[in-house]
Protein backbone atom coordinates (compact mmCIF):
# COMPACT_ATOMS: atom_id res chain seq x y z
CA UNK A 1 0.00 0.00 0.00
CA UNK A 2 1.34 3.83 -0.43
CA UNK A 3 2.45 5.71 2.08
CA UNK A 4 0.31 8.93 2.41
CA UNK A 5 2.82 11.84 2.20
CA UNK A 6 1.29 15.08 3.33
CA UNK A 7 3.07 18.55 2.57
CA UNK A 8 1.49 21.54 4.31
CA UNK A 9 2.64 24.95 2.28
CA UNK A 10 3.05 25.21 -1.67
CA UNK A 11 5.96 27.90 -0.94
CA UNK A 12 9.67 27.17 -2.75
CA UNK A 13 10.28 24.43 -0.15
CA UNK A 14 7.07 22.55 -0.24
CA UNK A 15 6.59 22.24 -4.35
CA UNK A 16 10.54 20.65 -4.19
CA UNK A 17 9.68 17.94 -2.17
CA UNK A 18 6.85 17.74 -3.46
CA UNK A 19 7.65 16.69 -7.03
CA UNK A 20 10.97 15.22 -6.09
CA UNK A 21 9.24 12.55 -3.57
CA UNK A 22 6.76 11.71 -6.34
CA UNK A 23 9.79 11.33 -8.80
CA UNK A 24 11.63 9.39 -6.60
CA UNK A 25 9.50 7.46 -4.66
CA UNK A 26 8.52 4.78 -7.49
CA UNK A 27 4.87 4.66 -6.49
CA UNK A 28 4.78 3.71 -3.23
CA UNK A 29 3.80 7.35 -1.96
CA UNK A 30 0.57 9.49 -2.50
CA UNK A 31 1.67 13.21 -2.31
CA UNK A 32 -0.71 15.45 -1.18
CA UNK A 33 0.17 19.69 -0.65
CA UNK A 34 -2.18 21.79 1.03
CA UNK A 35 -1.87 25.40 0.13
CA UNK A 36 -4.31 28.19 1.55
CA UNK A 37 -4.63 29.90 -2.03
CA UNK A 38 -3.80 27.51 -4.31
CA UNK A 39 -1.15 30.73 -5.92
CA UNK A 40 2.47 30.01 -5.76
CA UNK A 41 4.50 33.60 -5.02
CA UNK A 42 7.64 34.22 -6.08
CA UNK A 43 8.72 36.50 -2.55
CA UNK A 44 11.92 37.61 -3.81
CA UNK A 45 10.20 39.89 -6.42
CA UNK A 46 8.51 41.96 -3.93
CA UNK A 47 11.46 44.25 -3.53
CA UNK A 48 11.31 44.89 -7.16
CA UNK A 49 7.48 45.54 -6.88
CA UNK A 50 7.70 47.81 -3.90
CA UNK A 51 9.99 50.56 -6.40
CA UNK A 52 7.88 49.40 -9.46
CA UNK A 53 10.27 47.44 -11.49
CA UNK A 54 8.30 44.53 -11.92
CA UNK A 55 4.43 43.73 -12.42
CA UNK A 56 2.34 41.52 -9.26
CA UNK A 57 1.12 39.56 -11.94
CA UNK A 58 4.64 38.57 -12.81
CA UNK A 59 5.53 36.79 -9.65
CA UNK A 60 2.37 34.50 -8.93
CA UNK A 61 1.40 30.97 -11.24
CA UNK A 62 -1.02 28.63 -10.26
CA UNK A 63 0.58 26.12 -7.85
CA UNK A 64 -0.99 23.32 -9.95
CA UNK A 65 1.25 24.27 -12.93
CA UNK A 66 4.42 23.63 -11.15
CA UNK A 67 3.11 20.12 -9.69
CA UNK A 68 3.77 17.16 -11.23
CA UNK A 69 0.74 15.53 -12.51
CA UNK A 70 1.02 12.52 -9.45
CA UNK A 71 0.83 15.33 -6.82
CA UNK A 72 -2.21 16.34 -5.12
CA UNK A 73 -3.08 19.69 -4.23
CA UNK A 74 -5.68 20.98 -1.68
CA UNK A 75 -6.71 24.30 -1.82
CA UNK A 76 -7.74 24.76 2.21
CA UNK A 77 -5.91 26.29 5.05
CA UNK A 78 -4.44 23.25 7.32
CA UNK A 79 -5.95 24.46 10.53
CA UNK A 80 -4.70 21.69 13.52
CA UNK A 81 -2.07 18.69 13.09
CA UNK A 82 -3.01 15.68 15.44
CA UNK A 83 0.46 14.35 15.77
CA UNK A 84 -0.96 10.85 17.74
CA UNK A 85 -3.10 10.27 15.29
CA UNK A 86 -1.36 11.32 12.57
CA UNK A 87 -4.38 13.67 10.89
CA UNK A 88 -4.22 17.30 9.66
CA UNK A 89 -7.46 18.76 9.86
CA UNK A 90 -8.36 21.68 7.46
CA UNK A 91 -10.57 24.61 7.69
CA UNK A 92 -13.07 23.10 5.71
CA UNK A 93 -13.92 20.50 8.06
CA UNK A 94 -12.00 17.80 5.95
CA UNK A 95 -9.21 15.74 7.28
CA UNK A 96 -6.35 13.87 5.55
CA UNK A 97 -4.37 10.87 7.16
CA UNK A 98 -0.50 11.07 6.45
CA UNK A 99 2.05 8.51 7.13
CA UNK A 100 4.88 11.44 7.04
CA UNK A 101 4.52 15.00 7.36
CA UNK A 102 6.32 18.03 6.20
CA UNK A 103 6.16 21.15 7.82
CA UNK A 104 6.63 23.85 4.85
CA UNK A 105 4.19 26.55 6.11
CA UNK A 106 6.30 29.78 6.03
CA UNK A 107 6.87 32.49 8.38
CA UNK A 108 3.75 35.42 8.30
CA UNK A 109 4.46 39.05 9.34
CA UNK A 110 3.04 40.36 12.22
CA UNK A 111 3.38 44.42 12.43
CA UNK A 112 0.82 44.83 14.81
CA UNK A 113 3.13 43.78 17.03
CA UNK A 114 4.86 46.95 17.02
CA UNK A 115 2.97 49.75 18.74
CA UNK A 116 1.91 52.17 16.55
CA UNK A 117 3.16 50.67 13.42
CA UNK A 118 -0.47 49.48 12.03
CA UNK A 119 0.48 52.06 8.71
CA UNK A 120 3.66 51.75 8.54
CA UNK A 121 4.90 50.26 4.96
CA UNK A 122 6.50 47.00 4.14
CA UNK A 123 7.93 44.92 1.10
CA UNK A 124 7.48 41.63 2.73
CA UNK A 125 3.87 40.81 1.81
CA UNK A 126 2.45 41.68 -2.24
CA UNK A 127 -0.10 43.93 -0.60
CA UNK A 128 2.66 45.52 1.49
CA UNK A 129 5.13 46.21 -1.74
CA UNK A 130 1.83 47.25 -4.01
CA UNK A 131 1.31 49.34 -1.46
CA UNK A 132 4.51 51.24 -1.16
CA UNK A 133 4.85 51.57 -4.47
CA UNK A 134 1.79 53.68 -4.38
CA UNK A 135 3.16 55.58 -1.53
CA UNK A 136 6.78 56.28 -3.24
CA UNK A 137 4.49 57.53 -6.35
CA UNK A 138 2.98 60.20 -4.53
CA UNK A 139 6.29 61.12 -2.50
CA UNK A 140 7.99 64.43 -3.60
CA UNK A 141 10.71 64.98 -0.91
CA UNK A 142 10.99 64.35 2.45
CA UNK A 143 12.75 61.94 5.29
CA UNK A 144 12.10 58.00 3.77
CA UNK A 145 13.36 55.71 6.99
CA UNK A 146 13.53 52.37 7.11
CA UNK A 147 14.28 50.22 10.02
CA UNK A 148 14.23 46.49 11.25
CA UNK A 149 11.13 46.02 13.72
CA UNK A 150 11.76 41.98 14.52
CA UNK A 151 14.40 39.32 14.19
CA UNK A 152 14.48 36.86 12.48
CA UNK A 153 12.97 38.11 9.30
CA UNK A 154 12.68 37.01 5.46
CA UNK A 155 16.42 37.70 3.52
CA UNK A 156 18.59 39.41 6.35
CA UNK A 157 20.44 41.49 3.32
CA UNK A 158 16.56 43.21 2.02
CA UNK A 159 16.30 46.29 4.11
CA UNK A 160 20.18 46.90 2.37
CA UNK A 161 18.75 45.77 -1.22
CA UNK A 162 15.68 47.98 -0.70
CA UNK A 163 17.92 51.33 0.19
CA UNK A 164 19.83 51.19 -3.06
CA UNK A 165 16.53 50.26 -5.55
CA UNK A 166 15.17 53.12 -3.74
CA UNK A 167 17.72 55.42 -4.34
CA UNK A 168 18.11 54.18 -7.93
CA UNK A 169 13.73 55.09 -7.82
CA UNK A 170 14.30 58.77 -6.31
CA UNK A 171 17.01 59.30 -8.78
CA UNK A 172 15.26 58.66 -12.04
CA UNK A 173 12.03 60.79 -10.86
CA UNK A 174 14.58 63.77 -10.03
CA UNK A 175 13.60 63.59 -6.47
CA UNK A 176 16.94 62.23 -4.66
CA UNK A 177 18.21 65.88 -3.63
CA UNK A 178 14.96 66.51 -2.16
CA UNK A 179 15.03 63.30 0.06
CA UNK A 180 17.01 62.20 2.83
CA UNK A 181 17.33 58.07 3.03
CA UNK A 182 18.15 56.82 6.50
CA UNK A 183 18.24 52.93 7.20
CA UNK A 184 18.51 52.00 10.88
CA UNK A 185 20.00 48.80 11.68
CA UNK A 186 20.01 46.41 14.88
CA UNK A 187 23.45 46.16 14.67
CA UNK A 188 26.69 48.79 14.25
CA UNK A 189 26.63 47.75 10.36
CA UNK A 190 24.47 47.67 7.65
CA UNK A 191 23.21 43.98 8.11
CA UNK A 192 24.01 40.84 10.08
CA UNK A 193 26.40 39.71 7.92
CA UNK A 194 29.89 41.38 8.72
CA UNK A 195 31.85 40.48 5.64
CA UNK A 196 29.34 42.06 3.29
CA UNK A 197 28.39 44.90 5.36
CA UNK A 198 31.99 46.03 4.98
CA UNK A 199 31.87 46.02 1.16
CA UNK A 200 28.25 47.59 1.34
CA UNK A 201 29.29 50.51 3.55
CA UNK A 202 31.32 52.46 1.84
CA UNK A 203 28.80 51.99 -1.32
CA UNK A 204 26.05 53.33 0.91
CA UNK A 205 27.96 56.23 2.28
CA UNK A 206 28.84 57.44 -1.63
CA UNK A 207 25.42 57.22 -2.11
CA UNK A 208 24.51 59.50 0.41
CA UNK A 209 22.62 56.81 2.62
CA UNK A 210 22.15 57.57 5.99
CA UNK A 211 23.27 54.55 8.50
CA UNK A 212 22.40 54.76 11.97
CA UNK A 213 23.69 51.36 14.12
CA UNK A 214 22.10 49.92 17.02
CA UNK A 215 18.43 50.84 16.37
CA UNK A 216 15.97 48.30 17.25
CA UNK A 217 12.29 49.61 16.27
CA UNK A 218 10.41 49.38 19.52
CA UNK A 219 7.36 51.76 18.39
CA UNK A 220 6.23 54.16 16.42
CA UNK A 221 4.32 57.60 16.95
CA UNK A 222 2.13 57.79 13.55
CA UNK A 223 0.80 61.55 14.63
CA UNK A 224 4.66 62.84 15.61
CA UNK A 225 5.59 60.97 12.43
CA UNK A 226 8.86 59.20 14.88
CA UNK A 227 10.02 55.60 15.45
CA UNK A 228 12.03 54.94 19.08
CA UNK A 229 14.48 52.31 19.50
CA UNK A 230 14.56 49.75 22.42
CA UNK A 231 17.81 51.71 22.70
CA UNK A 232 16.02 55.07 23.26
CA UNK A 233 16.69 56.87 20.07
CA UNK A 234 14.07 58.99 18.21
CA UNK A 235 14.31 59.60 14.40
CA UNK A 236 11.28 61.45 12.47
CA UNK A 237 10.25 59.89 9.31
CA UNK A 238 8.07 61.34 6.90
CA UNK A 239 7.84 57.93 4.75
CA UNK A 240 8.17 54.93 6.96
CA UNK A 241 8.93 51.50 5.88
CA UNK A 242 9.67 48.73 8.44
CA UNK A 243 10.55 45.35 8.12
CA UNK A 244 7.80 43.49 10.36
CA UNK A 245 8.06 41.50 13.06
CA UNK A 246 8.16 37.42 11.54
CA UNK A 247 6.79 34.24 13.23
CA UNK A 248 5.46 31.18 12.25
CA UNK A 249 2.36 30.09 11.00
CA UNK A 250 -0.73 30.13 12.98
CA UNK A 251 -1.44 26.11 12.74
CA UNK A 252 2.22 25.68 14.07
CA UNK A 253 1.42 27.37 17.15
CA UNK A 254 -2.17 26.02 17.19
CA UNK A 255 -0.90 22.56 17.07
CA UNK A 256 2.15 23.11 19.04
CA UNK A 257 4.78 21.98 17.09
CA UNK A 258 7.15 25.08 17.56
CA UNK A 259 8.31 27.22 19.72
CA UNK A 260 6.56 30.42 21.44
CA UNK A 261 7.58 32.10 18.04
CA UNK A 262 5.89 29.09 15.99
CA UNK A 263 9.37 28.01 14.67
CA UNK A 264 9.84 24.50 14.51
CA UNK A 265 12.63 22.18 16.03
CA UNK A 266 14.49 20.16 13.71
CA UNK A 267 17.97 19.11 13.73
CA UNK A 268 19.94 21.17 11.51
CA UNK A 269 21.28 18.40 9.15
CA UNK A 270 18.21 16.27 8.72
CA UNK A 271 15.69 18.82 9.20
CA UNK A 272 13.75 16.50 11.19
CA UNK A 273 11.52 17.29 14.04
CA UNK A 274 13.29 16.91 17.32
CA UNK A 275 10.66 15.15 19.31
CA UNK A 276 8.26 14.18 16.49
CA UNK A 277 8.44 10.72 14.54
CA UNK A 278 7.66 10.92 11.07
CA UNK A 279 7.80 14.77 10.54
CA UNK A 280 10.11 17.28 9.00
CA UNK A 281 10.27 20.89 8.47
CA UNK A 282 12.31 22.92 6.29
CA UNK A 283 12.72 27.08 4.96
CA UNK A 284 11.48 29.92 6.84
CA UNK A 285 9.21 27.38 9.17
CA UNK A 286 11.85 25.74 11.26
CA UNK A 287 14.34 27.45 13.92
CA UNK A 288 17.61 26.57 12.50
CA UNK A 289 19.78 29.93 13.57
CA UNK A 290 20.54 30.41 9.38
CA UNK A 291 18.34 33.06 6.46
CA UNK A 292 15.05 32.49 6.35
CA UNK A 293 15.00 32.70 2.24
CA UNK A 294 13.70 31.05 -0.39
CA UNK A 295 17.70 29.90 -1.32
CA UNK A 296 17.96 28.03 2.08
CA UNK A 297 14.62 25.96 1.57
CA UNK A 298 15.61 25.10 -2.06
CA UNK A 299 18.64 23.83 -0.59
CA UNK A 300 17.13 22.07 2.41
CA UNK A 301 14.78 20.41 0.32
CA UNK A 302 16.65 18.10 -1.18
CA UNK A 303 17.13 16.85 1.81
CA UNK A 304 13.94 16.63 3.31
CA UNK A 305 13.17 14.78 -0.03
CA UNK A 306 15.72 11.82 0.58
CA UNK A 307 14.84 11.45 4.33
CA UNK A 308 10.85 11.69 3.48
CA UNK A 309 11.81 8.83 0.65
CA UNK A 310 13.97 6.72 2.85
CA UNK A 311 10.92 6.48 5.34
CA UNK A 312 8.38 5.53 2.75
CA UNK A 313 10.49 2.98 1.40
CA UNK A 314 11.56 1.36 4.69
CA UNK A 315 15.06 2.08 4.20
CA UNK A 316 18.16 3.64 6.20
CA UNK A 317 18.33 7.49 5.86
CA UNK A 318 20.17 8.75 3.54
CA UNK A 319 23.81 9.69 4.26
CA UNK A 320 23.31 13.56 2.54
CA UNK A 321 23.11 16.03 5.07
CA UNK A 322 21.87 19.64 4.68
CA UNK A 323 25.07 21.82 5.36
CA UNK A 324 23.48 24.90 5.84
CA UNK A 325 24.11 26.24 2.19
CA UNK A 326 23.01 29.95 1.57
CA UNK A 327 23.53 31.55 -1.64
CA UNK A 328 21.99 34.47 -2.38
CA UNK A 329 21.73 37.89 -4.72
CA UNK A 330 21.89 41.26 -3.10
CA UNK A 331 21.47 44.57 -5.43
CA UNK A 332 23.28 47.57 -4.43
CA UNK A 333 21.90 49.58 -7.08
CA UNK A 334 23.16 51.34 -10.47
CA UNK A 335 23.13 47.98 -12.24
CA UNK A 336 25.25 46.08 -9.89
CA UNK A 337 24.70 43.68 -7.67
CA UNK A 338 26.86 40.98 -5.06
CA UNK A 339 26.31 37.53 -3.69
CA UNK A 340 26.59 36.11 -0.49
CA UNK A 341 27.70 32.09 0.06
CA UNK A 342 28.19 30.48 3.05
CA UNK A 343 27.43 27.02 4.98
CA UNK A 344 27.83 25.93 8.70
CA UNK A 345 31.39 25.44 8.45
CA UNK A 346 32.60 28.54 6.11
CA UNK A 347 31.97 32.19 6.52
CA UNK A 348 30.28 34.34 4.19
CA UNK A 349 31.89 35.76 1.17
CA UNK A 350 31.14 38.48 -1.14
CA UNK A 351 32.68 39.24 -3.79
CA UNK A 352 32.96 43.12 -5.42
CA UNK A 353 29.60 44.37 -6.78
CA UNK A 354 29.34 43.93 -10.63
CA UNK A 355 27.29 43.93 -13.64
CA UNK A 356 26.96 40.56 -13.97
CA UNK A 357 25.80 39.60 -10.52
CA UNK A 358 22.94 42.05 -11.22
CA UNK A 359 22.36 40.40 -14.58
CA UNK A 360 22.19 36.31 -12.88
CA UNK A 361 20.05 37.66 -10.21
CA UNK A 362 17.51 39.12 -12.69
CA UNK A 363 17.93 36.02 -14.85
CA UNK A 364 17.10 33.53 -12.16
CA UNK A 365 13.90 35.21 -11.46
CA UNK A 366 12.62 35.11 -14.97
CA UNK A 367 14.19 30.94 -15.07
CA UNK A 368 13.11 30.25 -11.75
CA UNK A 369 9.61 28.99 -12.66
CA UNK A 370 10.54 26.68 -14.88
CA UNK A 371 13.98 25.05 -12.79
CA UNK A 372 13.75 25.20 -9.24
CA UNK A 373 9.80 24.30 -8.08
CA UNK A 374 10.47 20.95 -10.49
CA UNK A 375 13.22 20.07 -8.56
CA UNK A 376 15.81 20.47 -11.51
CA UNK A 377 18.45 22.72 -9.90
CA UNK A 378 20.42 20.88 -7.30
CA UNK B 1 34.15 42.41 46.13
CA UNK B 2 30.74 41.31 45.41
CA UNK B 3 28.44 42.83 42.82
CA UNK B 4 24.83 42.39 42.78
CA UNK B 5 23.33 41.22 39.31
CA UNK B 6 19.60 42.75 38.81
CA UNK B 7 18.99 40.48 35.90
CA UNK B 8 20.73 37.82 33.96
CA UNK B 9 20.28 36.55 30.31
CA UNK B 10 20.48 33.16 29.45
CA UNK B 11 21.69 33.63 25.34
CA UNK B 12 23.44 30.57 24.82
CA UNK B 13 22.77 28.78 21.23
CA UNK B 14 21.38 32.46 19.81
CA UNK B 15 23.19 33.96 16.92
CA UNK B 16 24.05 37.56 16.21
CA UNK B 17 21.86 39.64 16.25
CA UNK B 18 19.54 38.37 18.48
CA UNK B 19 21.95 38.34 21.64
CA UNK B 20 22.04 42.14 21.14
CA UNK B 21 18.34 42.74 20.76
CA UNK B 22 17.25 40.51 23.62
CA UNK B 23 20.00 42.09 25.77
CA UNK B 24 18.60 45.81 24.62
CA UNK B 25 15.29 44.42 25.68
CA UNK B 26 16.55 44.00 29.05
CA UNK B 27 18.46 46.88 29.78
CA UNK B 28 15.17 48.83 29.16
CA UNK B 29 13.71 47.14 32.03
CA UNK B 30 16.84 48.21 34.52
CA UNK B 31 17.31 50.92 36.95
CA UNK B 32 20.24 53.69 36.57
CA UNK B 33 23.25 52.11 38.09
CA UNK B 34 21.46 48.54 38.14
CA UNK B 35 23.57 45.50 36.56
CA UNK B 36 22.85 42.85 33.96
CA UNK B 37 24.98 39.90 33.52
CA UNK B 38 24.48 37.59 29.73
CA UNK B 39 26.08 34.72 28.78
CA UNK B 40 26.17 33.88 24.91
CA UNK B 41 28.15 31.36 22.97
CA UNK B 42 28.12 33.30 19.35
CA UNK B 43 31.59 34.67 18.93
CA UNK B 44 30.32 37.61 17.49
CA UNK B 45 28.62 38.55 19.96
CA UNK B 46 32.01 39.78 22.17
CA UNK B 47 32.20 42.88 19.59
CA UNK B 48 28.72 43.36 19.22
CA UNK B 49 28.49 43.67 23.46
CA UNK B 50 31.53 46.42 23.13
CA UNK B 51 30.21 47.94 20.27
CA UNK B 52 26.50 48.25 21.75
CA UNK B 53 28.12 49.23 25.15
CA UNK B 54 30.25 51.71 23.49
CA UNK B 55 27.36 53.47 21.34
CA UNK B 56 24.38 53.37 23.73
CA UNK B 57 26.69 54.41 26.69
CA UNK B 58 25.79 51.97 29.08
CA UNK B 59 29.42 50.50 30.64
CA UNK B 60 30.48 47.14 29.65
CA UNK B 61 31.89 46.25 33.19
CA UNK B 62 32.99 42.69 32.78
CA UNK B 63 33.41 40.55 29.81
CA UNK B 64 35.25 37.23 30.02
CA UNK B 65 35.38 33.81 28.38
CA UNK B 66 35.04 29.99 29.66
CA UNK B 67 34.64 26.73 28.32
CA UNK B 68 33.20 28.82 25.00
CA UNK B 69 30.54 30.31 26.86
CA UNK B 70 31.24 34.21 26.56
CA UNK B 71 29.78 35.80 29.64
CA UNK B 72 29.06 39.72 29.76
CA UNK B 73 28.24 42.70 32.54
CA UNK B 74 26.69 45.56 31.65
CA UNK B 75 25.47 48.39 33.75
CA UNK B 76 22.47 50.60 33.03
CA UNK B 77 23.81 54.27 32.46
CA UNK B 78 23.16 57.08 34.56
CA UNK B 79 20.01 59.23 33.37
Amino acid sequence: MAAEVVILGGGVGGTIVANLVAKKSSGRANVTVVDATGIHVYQPGFLYVAVGKEQPSALQRSETSLLRDDVSLVVDRAARVDTSARIVQLDSGRTLSYDQLLLATGSRTVMDEVPGAKDAHDFYTMEGAIRLFEALKGFDGGTIVIGVAGIPYKCPPAPVEFVFLLDDYLRGRGIREKTQIKLLSPLNRAFTIEATSKLVQPILAERGIELTGFFNVESVDPIAKTVTSLEGETVEYDLLVLVPPHRGQQVIEDSGLGDERGWVPVDKNTLRHTKLDRTWAIGDTTNIPISKSGSVAHYEASVAAAEIVAAVKGEAAPAHVYDGKVMCFLETGQGQATTIRFDYDHPPVSPAPARRWHWAKALFNKTYWHTVPQGRLP
Amino acid sequence: MSITIAKSLDLKGLSCPLPIIKTAKAMKELAPGELLEAFATDPGAVPDFKAWAQTTGNPLVESGESGGVFHFVLRKKEI
